[in-house]
């Protein structure tokens, strides 16, 4: 047959697809079963959050995060209200720091298990998921005891949290977190040591440290390569500079690897929250400065005596422009890696522009990387192991 | 390194590139002519005691009626070996509204620039693979930017029959009471 | 007059044999969600009769009258007959099957040869059904099915050829009662190599979990028969559910000893051989579907290089060194 005669089959996988997490398009160019060439198309989910925060106010734009990565939106909140409170320079009471460490960390076990979950569902381990299902409905029923609701909680306020935890939550995830170790160990008992696991996962989606970082991949994803980079140790918020935890890296940069960062993260995310729920002090749970919701808002009040600058051209406009347009970033640590919010603040009620780093985004685009010259099933290993969520991605 | 001395160094090696710099609440931005920015950024990358390794974001904001370099394209810096962070400004004006790409230097700018575009209109000279990403390739108009609104034109009709019924509910609780 | 009982017989003999056969796929679906909901912390059916005992039934009537969708691009012709040749290919096998002494509708002298050669025509409709669909999916679920058949063939076969030559006939009744020639009884003992190379062969062959990439649901989304629909879609499934039977019951034969007890255990248990032998060969056919549920509730899915390699590289080497042990025995004892 004449090479002319021949070309590669073209292969759409999503936005429908029960593996791509959401409404991930991969338009993939395969020989046989090799890809040759991915394409990801995304923004299905787009739904202009950045565009839509401009005309709310700070306290409105809140609910807004919930829905940039489902999964965790605990950790979007915390995120959201850091930056504004680094913005308005607010000192959060100590309890209210505590409280959403805790929070954090239990969103970072839900987010984790549903990962696992997902994750193993698309090698083919189907009865991971259901173990994963079981105990993160434990967890969401504890958010559900303190928000009133499971998955989008806007529970952090700037300047502190919604409304005080009891006793009763404080029991209840007590006794959670001493026996979720051994749960860990009971999904690695499925897997970890499964031959067919380890045979999917070794050895490829293989991506180097130097590359990962030139990737600008965050969180697990990144420490499967063995960087040693973590927000909250890097950029200590909230209560993470008091409390004494570890952070797992990897060496190859496999998806084995990611895999195992992750399940050595749940282990530290229960230490994290055990000792939260030791240290945890008394006191108020919100800042008096914080800012209140109002009709019509009023403008934000803003210190700006910090405020440093130096001007090397003649314009005499350049200073008071300097001075209005105030500007922070400020990123915590999302299950999936490095959330940031870039807030450009100009004085009045609402945000002039916000701008959200979301990992999912950076991460869906190191998959033609990860991709290109393995076969389809590695594909669907390797949007697992990046762990993406699309409601993030898209934004 | 301290952050004030960071920007010393770009002064001294750029001098006539940089046109402010800031810093509020520990954090330092610098604001520079946009014709260099390459060289900025390569020089910040490859310096062994700087070594910004890594892209964080890249972004844009639209000063539309304030200033008239509209937009400042935004690289969030950050060195993993010493940890500090820096953001570099760039001043793009709306009529040549172009930049040069720095996908050769972070692989990550690739979608961060085609999300840039998307958003705002700017153009990265140099990028491989410049097209839109969130928004539909067929879309008109640049979301991002100020003089884009957020209502849509249709927004009245859109919404009638929801206002009707509003109105007609203020008239059934006049009734009632 | 004789024919004509004869046919009368053998019709009367299969249509008791399909209708007991259709029983028992309908209730191995119920037990395969019931085995792997159990597995995986769920239930499994129990809405429809008690503990969803019912629920094979309703399943049944609602594919039936489902709507029957053909997309318009297909090849209308092989797209309606795919599924039909895989069903009958799969159904035919059980000819040759004998529950019991004496318990069978034919009993051919080369019996095995025939359920493998039938089995293999399955695959057809396999190919058929992804080549037709005019679906990317489907296409590509068809190919690895192509090759996984193919090769696995090769290793299944040979697996057999060990049990073949112990018991010097290719007729499956006569394997059976070759087996009880023997103090163990089984020819599981002897042929431990050979029973593990049927045993992965077999999964393969079936598309089953680790090696269900023709179907891979999270890949392929349902390979194949990604656009077939209602009661076409339902044959597939009778199919791949009959080809476990069928799979199930040729271990059982080959290497279990069909419906004998082994003699060394009716020595020390005499009451034993009071059962009938159907309820051991069902017995031991059960065995072998729950060992096909359970794999499924415990084991990820292997890639089509690596299963390629294991077909290749391990199944037919230990197959072959099967075959070379057996005769050296056989020919030296």
């Amino acid at each position: 047959m004449h090479p002319e005669s021949t070309k590669e089959l073209l292969i759409n996988m999503g936005p429908q697809h029960p593996a791509t997490h959401g409404v991930l398009r991969l338009i993939l160019e395969v020989e046989g079963e090799l890809i040759k060439k991915c394409v990801p198309y995304i923004g299905y989910l787009h739904r202009g959050v950045e565009k839509l925060s401009e005309d709310l106010t700070y306290v409105q734009v809140l609910p807004l995060t919930d829905r940039l990565d489902y999964l965790s939106s605990m950790i979007n909140n915390v995120g959201f209200c850091i930056a504004v409170e680094k913005l308005m320079g607010i000192n959060v009471p100590e309890r209210a720091k505590f409280i959403r460490t805790i929070m954090s960390e239990v969103a970072r076990i839900c987010s984790h298990l549903v990962w696992i979950a997902t994750h193993a569902l698309d090698i083919g381990a189907m009865t991971v998921f259901l173990y994963a299902m079981r105990d993160r409905e434990k967890l969401l029923e504890l958010f559900e005891l303190v928000t009133g609701a499971r998955l989008t909680v806007s529970y952090p306020r700037v300047g502190g949290v919604r409304c005080d935890i009891n006793q009763e939550f404080l029991d209840e995830l007590h006794k959670f977190i001493e026996e979720f170790p051994k749960k860990v160990e009971e999904y690695e008992t499925l897997i970890d040591r499964n031959r067919v696991w380890l045979k999917r996962t070794k050895g490829v989606g293989v991506i180097t440290a130097e590359e990962a970082i030139n990737w600008g991949l965050t969180g697990p994803t990144l420490r499967g390569s063995g960087v040693y980079y973590d927000v909250r140790k890097f950029f200590p918020y909230d209560a993470y500079d008091k409390v004494d935890f570890e952070v797992p890296i990897g060496k190859n940069g496999d998806i084995y690897d990611r895999y195992k960062c992750r399940m050595l993260e749940f282990r530290q995310s229960a230490k994290i929250i055990k000792q939260c729920i030791e240290k945890l002090p008394e006191g108020s749970i919100l800042a008096e400065d914080a800012p209140k919701i109002r009709m019509p808002a009023s403008p934000l009040k803003i210190d700006k005596n910090d405020i440093q600058f130096e001007i090397y051209i003649e314009d005499k406009s350049t200073e008071d422009f300097i001075k209005k347009f105030t500007e922070v970033y400020a990123s915590v640590e999302a299950p999936r890696g490095e959330l940031g919010f870039y807030i450009v603040c100009d004085d009045s009620a609402k945000p002039y522009r916000m701008r959200v780093r979301a990992p999912s985004f950076v991460h869906a685009g190191v998959l033609p990387r990860l991709c290109e010259g393995a076969l389809i099933a590695d594909v669907i290993a390797n949007i697992g192991s990046i762990d993406i969520v699309l409601g993030e991605c898209d934004r | 390194m301290n952050p004030l001395e960071i920007l010393k160094r770009i002064k001294d090696n750029f001098p006539e590139e940089v046109l402010w710099f800031r810093c509020f609440r520990e954090e330092c931005d610098i604001t520079v002519k946009k014709e260099r920015i390459r060289d900025i950024l390569a020089y910040l990358k490859n310096t062994p005691s700087l070594e910004f390794d890594y892209l964080i974001d890249l972004t844009a904001v639209d000063y539309l009626g304030f200033r008239e370099p509209r937009f400042d394209v935004i690289y969030h810096l950050m060195s993993i070996k010493y940890k500090h962070r820096l953001r570099v400004k760039a001043q793009v004006r709306q009529r040549e509204c172009s930049i040069s790409s720095v996908v050769d230097l972070w692989k990550t700018a690739d979608w961060f620039e085609r999300e840039c575009f998307d958003m705002f209109g700017i153009e990265f000279k140099g990028h491989p693979n410049l097209r839109r990403i969130l928004m539909p390739e067929d879309w008109n108009g640049f979301p991002l930017r100020k003089d884009y609104p957020v209502y849509s034109e249709l927004k009245d009709k859109e919404w009638q029959t929801y206002k009707e019924l509003k109105e007609a509910a203020k008239g059934w609780r006049e009734d009632a009471s | 007059m004789e024919t004509f009982y004869f046919i009368l017989i053998t019709t009367i003999k299969t249509a008791i044999y399909f209708g007991i056969l259709m029983l028992h796929v309908a209730y191995a679906t119920y037990a395969e969600r019931k085995i792997i909901g159990h597995i995986q912390l769920r239930l499994g059916p129990m809405v429809v009769g008690p503990h969803g005992l019912l629920q094979p039934i309703a399943d049944v009537i609602k594919l039936i009258f489902k709507e029957d969708i053909i997309p318009s691009n297909v090849d209308r012709k092989i797209f309606t007959i795919a599924p039909l040749i895989s069903l009958t290919a799969a159904l035919s096998t059980f000819a040759v099957i004998p529950v019991s002494q004496n318990w069978f509708i034919s009993d051919i002298n080369v019996g095995i040869l025939y359920v493998l050669g039938i089995a293999g025509i399955g695959t057809y409709g396999i190919i058929f059904a992804g080549w037709s669909s005019n679906s990317k999916y489907a296409f590509l679920g068809g190919l690895r099915s192509a090759a996984q058949m193919i090769s696995y063939e090769v290793a299944l076969a040979m697996s057999l050829v060990g049990v073949i030559l112990m018991a010097e006939s290719f007729n499956l009744t006569e394997i059976v009662n070759k087996q009880l020639e023997y103090s163990y009884g089984m020819f599981l003992f002897p042929q431990f190599l050979g029973y593990f190379v049927f045993i992965v062969a077999m999964l393969a062959e079936t598309n089953r979990v680790p090696f269900d990439l023709p179907e891979a649901e999270t890949e392929l989304v349902a390979g194949y028969f990604v656009e077939y629909s209602g009661i076409r879609f339902s044959l597939f499934y009778l199919a791949e559910y009959l080809a476990m039977f069928c799979m199930s019951a040729l271990a059982t034969i080959c290497f279990w000893g069909g419906w004998t007890v082994p003699p060394f255990l009716l020595k020390i248990f005499p009451f034993l051989g009071m059962i009938p032998g159907v309820v051991w060969f069902l017995l031991k056919v059960y065995f072998h579907m729950f060992l096909f549920f359970w794999l499924r509730g415990t084991l990820p899915r292997y890639r089509y290089d690596q299963l390629m390699a294991i077909g290749w590289k391990v199944l037919i080497p230990l197959a072959l060194l099967n075959i070379v042990l057996t005769s050296l025995i056989k020919y030296y004892s």
